[in-house]
């Protein structure tokens, strides 16, 4: 069977890491205009959340609604409307941190706000009661290989079921112990908002294809540290493409010894 | 869509290992519950415990992956010969064109529970012996299967909560349907720790009885464990009585994290899609497998989506009475119910449910009974308002 492409349009890019607090910010990094400064992660009070909610919204549940707002307006899509696909290498890490040393101590009595927020697609839920959205919801996992798992399936809803998709791909990070084990420095994530067809609003195509070669570095120090520092900036090498307006092929880190080679068209 | 074959499958549950424990614990009637005896854990509820995991062995190779949920992971594998039909696959397709899509809601989480009473007493580190990436980490499962079988290609697991290993049919479909792999080994597996059975004890969602689906009185989940797998590949030619995937549908609540839609509006959704997906009317439906956690508002929510579409028309049960909530593999553990309910034309029943709630006005099966079964809807859904329906049906 002759394989149909994995294509789509991106019509909005949201972006958020350290020293990175949205995507205009990136893009002139990126480009080459402003030079790269490591910072602590910034999250915004999500303003689409009631207040007392807004308050006790943890920082998975800021980021994602960070990068996936910002994409959708980039894109002057209707979030309501919008299948999403989340894909991050781990949950909430202070939340399960916290579960966990109290279900080593004595008192196991657990608060069911904890619980309910310790699941995998927690911020993926949060965004659907913030939205209101009812469309499809996919929320992957695929440790240093979730950015490309999650597009992957993004680009199958969309040539697929001809649904525009919102991919967000993020990542947090654990306080010690397990910050030890598993050293994610920062929350990061990337919103992309990918179309079936072209439209007067798409950035440029996408066409991904699995390759072995190895992925594309980034020149900057500073810059290729973030990019295998957090899962969810393996796919640097495409937004910096996507920054300069330029077409071309980068490969990006996948699950080895598959790579994902995606070919840009600028629109 | 277009059909799809499983060309193999098994489940494995407090029911038993492989379909014919399954298959015969369903006709009897049977209930593998059990009042709680799981690790250290002091909760009065009853659990569907898999007997023997932890005598399983992990290859020396893959050590590093031992955990309870990896090692119910390869036992569930090496069941029903299941593992021998995807090495045949591979064979058939090669190494980088058989994807592994598996769903599970806390992965290995367990090792890290036990890891933490055991912190370095100095600096509170975690051991050495500790192996967050291949076992707490939600992809573990779906890493050692790769591994397991050497495989090259795509991976991922999907984890929402109790919908996971129903939407991994659907992500492994589009990749089916669009030929970037030519089979996928799709499934879930979950396994017993503290973080779910005190979780669901704190949202007062646990029975202290065995659970009672869609009873008067019903009121709380009994949790379970399982590993249930399929191996999906395309078919223009499929053998008459092959089990198709049929079609999916997936949607989202949007209402809250821990309690379903009210009316049902997301399951109705979720039910609908799958439907058109697979061009299907409701009239088409033999039996639905419900999601029937038995907890007051999933099966009131569940049940009012179920009686708006197919009113008291289509038979339908929870087997939850009988394997528990095996959460995060219920949706394929459930699917396997739904291919050996065509299979054998035997419609199970709901061990535990006496009463049926006279509100809900649906053809709920408390006995299990012999039927022909040419479509089979099964339903999944879960915390953050995630939902996922799917339709088998049998090659003619």
């Amino acid at each position: 069977m002759n394989a149909k492409p994995l294509t789509a349009w991106i019509e909005g890019i949201g972006f958020l890491a350290p020293g990175l607090p949205d995507w205009p910010t990136a893009r002139a990094v990126l480009r080459g205009e402003q030079a790269y400064e490591n910072a602590p992660s910034v999250l915004p009070a999500p303003a689409i959340l009631p207040p007392a909610e807004r308050r006790r919204a943890s920082r998975v549940v800021k980021l994602t609604l960070a990068v996936g707002l910002e994409a959708a307006a980039h894109a002057g899509s209707d979030v309501a409307q919008l299948a999403t696909v989340f894909s991050a290498s781990g949950a909430d890490g202070h939340n399960c941190h916290a579960l966990c040393e109290q279900l080593a101590g004595e008192d196991r009595q657990i608060s069911p706000t904890r619980f309910h927020n310790s699941v995998h697609n927690a911020a993926a839920g949060y965004w659907g009661i913030a939205t209101g959205a009812m469309a499809p919801c996919q929320v992957i996992c695929a440790y240093d290989a979730s950015f490309g798992a999650g597009l992957i399936d993004a680009l199958g809803q969309v040539v697929l079921d001809r649904q525009t998709t919102l991919l967000i791909a993020y990542d947090s990070e654990y306080p010690e112990p397990l910050f030890a084990k598993r050293p994610v420095p920062d929350v990061a994530g990337i919103g992309l908002v990918l179309t079936p067809e072209r439209s007067e609003r798409s950035l440029a195509s996408i066409t991904v294809t699995p390759e072995t070669t190895p992925a594309d570095r980034l020149t900057d120090g500073a810059l290729e540290t973030l990019r295998t520092a957090i899962p969810a900036m393996r796919a640097l090498p495409l937004l910096r493409k996507l920054a300069l307006g330029e077409g071309g092929t980068v490969c990006l880190d996948y699950l080895p010894p598959m790579q994902l080679c995606v070919a840009i068209q600028p629109c | 869509m277009t059909p799809l074959l499983l060309s193999a499958y098994t489940a494995t549950t407090c029911l038993g290992r492989g379909l014919d424990a399954t298959r015969s614990a369903l006709r009897a009637g049977y209930s593998g519950l059990a009042p709680c005896a799981f690790e250290t854990v002091q909760l009065d509820t009853w659990l569907g415990e898999v007997a023997h995991v932890d005598d399983e062995k992990l290859p020396a190779a893959l050590a590093a992956y031992d955990c309870r949920n990896n090692r119910l992971t390869q036992m569930g594998l090496e069941t029903d010969g299941f593992a021998d039909r995807v090495r045949e696959a591979i064979a058939r397709y090669g190494k980088t064109r058989v994807g592994v899509f598996l769903g599970t809601s806390t992965a290995g989480i367990l090792q890290t529970e036990l890891a933490y009473r055991r912190r370095d007493a100095e600096t509170g580190a975690l051991l050495d012996d500790f192996h967050y990436r291949t076992t707490h980490n939600s992809f573990s499962l779906a890493e050692f299967t790769r591994d397991y079988f050497g495989l090259e290609g795509m991976a991922m697991a999907i984890s929402t909560a109790c919908s996971s290993s129903a939407k991994v049919f659907a992500a492994a479909a589009r990749q089916l349907e669009l030929g970037t792999i030519d089979a996928a080994i799709v499934g879930g597996v979950d396994t017993l720790c503290l973080t779910t059975l005190y979780g669901f004890a704190s949202l007062q969602l646990t029975s202290t009885q065995p659970c009672r689906p869609y009873d008067a009185e019903r009121n709380g989940i009994s949790i379970g464990e399982g590993a249930a797998f399929a191996l999906l590949e395309r078919t223009d030619a499929p053998a008459a009585g092959s089990i198709l995937l049929l079609g999916t549908g997936e949607s989202s609540d949007a209402y809250h994290m821990s309690s379903p839609h009210p009316e049902g509006l997301g399951a109705r959704l979720a039910m609908e899609a799958a439907l058109r997906s697979a061009g299907l009317n409701t009239a088409d439906i033999d039996y639905i497998n419900l999601h029937g956690t038995s907890t007051p508002a999933n099966d009131a929510a569940e049940g009012k989506a179920v009686a708006a579409l197919f009113g008291t028309t289509v038979p339908c049960s929870s087997t939850k009475g009988a394997t528990g909530h095996t959460l995060g593999a219920a949706g394929a553990v459930e699917t396997i119910v739904c291919a050996l309910a065509i299979t054998d034309g035997f419609l199970p029943g709901s061990p535990g449910t006496q009463n049926l709630d006279p509100a809900i006005s649906v053809d709920y099966l408390k006995q299990g009974r012999a039927g022909s079964v040419r479509r089979a809807l099964t339903n999944s859904f879960g915390f953050g308002g995630s939902n996922c329906s799917l339709i088998l049906g049998v090659a003619a």
